[in-house]
């Protein structure tokens, strides 16, 4: 599936939720299923900085595609994780540097992109764009 | 007769919706809420008196100097300190204390030892780490029980001849706790140590008589209790302040400028370079005579009462723990949920019109001493009600269930 396409399905699946509730309740249930990073990549050097809770993110190429995994410490940023890990992961590095994030104000959660918020949503997402460019540098 | 309704119709921002919800302010212990006094206070000096103050001869220089010199009045009597020129206007808490730390690279020798409690604010160690950089003297701390109080009998065991200043917070803005400051600064006086007391989390909830206390200096910030941000005062004892060097060099705290030498002003001028936050300083004034006209007893009476009901009604939840749980404290409560990261319940109770900290509250090794990353804290002012700790309680029980 394009990025776009994974995209309108989240934005699909969030216009069903009547409330701050039920959107939130969805965020923490992803938090819960997201798979784990493996354990040995849970280092100093992938905390992403700027979040209040904890956020480790690993990247690797598979077949010229980036995959991400990631972990926290607190269930909410996991579920805002698990959101940004089904968007950009198993995607070519050119199309993640490309793709843009107006999505997250599409399902309501405009709140955690402001870049004063202590999730660092928006450092995670400019991580994840860094691997992708620095994948793609070595594809050139 | 204390009437939390009426008192709440000064602060207009207590009717404000936050997501939808009426908002409840419970994170007092970073910043107070501001009257329609003070804002009113504010409003005026731009309308009718803004003008730099101390050296025009017009007639707006002179009534603004007569507001700002007025303020340092107000300061000097609600602190009981002897002299006005003992009162220095700050920037805030931090100013005040770098202020002092500073002044101290000129006092201080090789081997020479401060004292910093294990309940201090990260502003407040980072200082003193820098002044023993500068001078090669040495930092001790008085460490805490894990109620949160600080062990005394440490304390005199670290005190000595070399000890040359002792650096305590007044009340812990992490936990709350009430340190006994009294016979802390008795004891480092025995030792020839000078006191500085970080009066920020106290100045909120009681009036410190620094003359009674007989305190070398004492810090606070307006902010913290119905003033502006961006001022405070440092109190120091006139032989102190004539002791330390000065701190920034510019206009105002200059007598007579040659290129070949300068003349620095007195007291407190001597303290006070460039234009101040003049605004800032008259309203620090109109905020403590606002809360001087409440009452600091009935302030202190009433915030206990809020802080004994929230305890025993968050305790109710299950797997609820209250971190500082000291004899003697103020209406905060640091507290986490077993098993769910203290901003998970933040980020909830945002979401419900609940106003509090989360985080580390810039004090890492308390938090390093309870081994969490953080807590919740719930600070509570005397315009705080027992409705909305009432909703505080459901709002925590809220999130643990869509958090479990």
């Amino acid at each position: 599936m394009t990025i776009e396409a994974i995209q309108e399905d989240l934005i699909d699946e969030f216009s069903m939720f009547e409330d701050w509730e039920e959107r939130y309740q969805y965020m923490i249930d992803l938090g819960k299923t997201l798979p784990l990073i493996d354990e040995q990549y849970k280092t100093q050097d992938n905390i992403i900085k700027g979040c209040q809770s904890k956020v480790w993110v690993h990247a690797e190429m598979k077949d010229d595609k980036v995959v991400f995994t990631a972990d926290s410490d607190a269930i909410i940023t996991k579920g805002i994780i698990a959101i940004l890990i089904r968007v950009f992961s198993n995607q070519e590095p050119k199309d993640i540097i490309a793709a843009d994030t107006d999505f997250i104000d599409a399902i309501g959660l405009k709140e955690h992109l402001s870049p004063t918020r202590a999730n660092g949503l928006v450092s995670m997402i400019k991580q994840l764009k860094m691997y992708a460019i620095a994948y793609q540098t070595q594809l050139n | 007769m204390f009437n939390v309704e009426t008192i709440r119709k000064d602060f207009p921002i207590l009717k404000r919706q936050v997501n939808g919800k009426s908002l409840v302010y419970f994170d007092n212990a970073a910043t107070s809420q501001t009257p329609q006094q003070v804002i009113d206070v504010i409003v005026d000096y731009y309308t009718n008196y803004n003008a730099n103050i101390h050296r025009g001869v017009h007639t707006l220089s002179q009534e603004a100097t007569d507001l700002y010199e007025q303020a340092r009045l107000k300061i000097q009597k609600h602190f009981n300190a002897k002299a006005s020129h003992e009162i220095i206007m700050t920037s805030g808490t931090t100013h005040g204390i770098n202020l002092v730390a500073s002044g101290f690279t000129a006092l201080l020798n090789e081997g020479d030892e401060i004292i910093v409690s294990a309940l201090e604010h990260h502003s407040n160690i980072v200082p003193w780490q820098m002044l023993c950089e500068r001078t090669g003297a040495i930092l001790k701390i008085i460490p805490m029980n894990d109620e949160g109080e600080l062990l005394m009998s440490s304390y005199t065991d670290i005190l000595s001849e070399k000890t040359k200043l002792v650096f305590v917070n007044h009340i812990s803005n992490a936990l709350g706790t009430i340190n006994p400051i009294k016979v802390i600064i008795e004891k480092a006086h025995a030792v020839g140590a000078a006191v500085l007391i970080d009066g920020a989390q106290a100045c909120p909830h009681v009036r410190p008589d620094v003359q009674a206390l007989d305190v070398d200096f004492y810090v606070a910030s307006a902010h913290k209790m119905c003033g502006p941000t961006g001022v405070g005062m440092l109190y120091g004892k006139e032989e102190w302040l004539k002791k330390l060097p000065p701190y920034q060099g510019g206009g105002e705290m200059i007598a007579e400028v040659t290129f070949q030498n300068t003349t620095y002003a007195d007291l407190p001028h001597k303290f006070e370079a460039g234009t101040p936050n003049i605004c800032g300083g008259i309203a620090f004034g109109a905020a403590i005579d606002y809360m001087n006209a409440i009452g600091f007893d009935k302030i202190a009476a009433y915030e206990h009462e809020l802080l004994d009901y929230a305890t025993t009604e968050l305790l109710k939840i299950e797997g609820l723990k209250i971190y500082g749980t000291a004899k003697e404290k103020t209406s905060v409560i640091s507290f986490n949920l077993d098993g769910i990261h203290p901003y998970d319940v933040g980020t909830l109770l945002d979401k419900m019109g609940i106003a509090v900290r989360t985080g580390h509250h810039c004090a890492q090794p308390i938090m390093d001493y309870f081994k969490i990353p953080g807590t919740i804290r719930a600070s509570f002012a005397f315009y705080n009600t027992k409705e909305e700790i009432d909703a505080l309680v459901s709002a925590t029980k809220k999130a643990q269930l869509m958090l479990s």
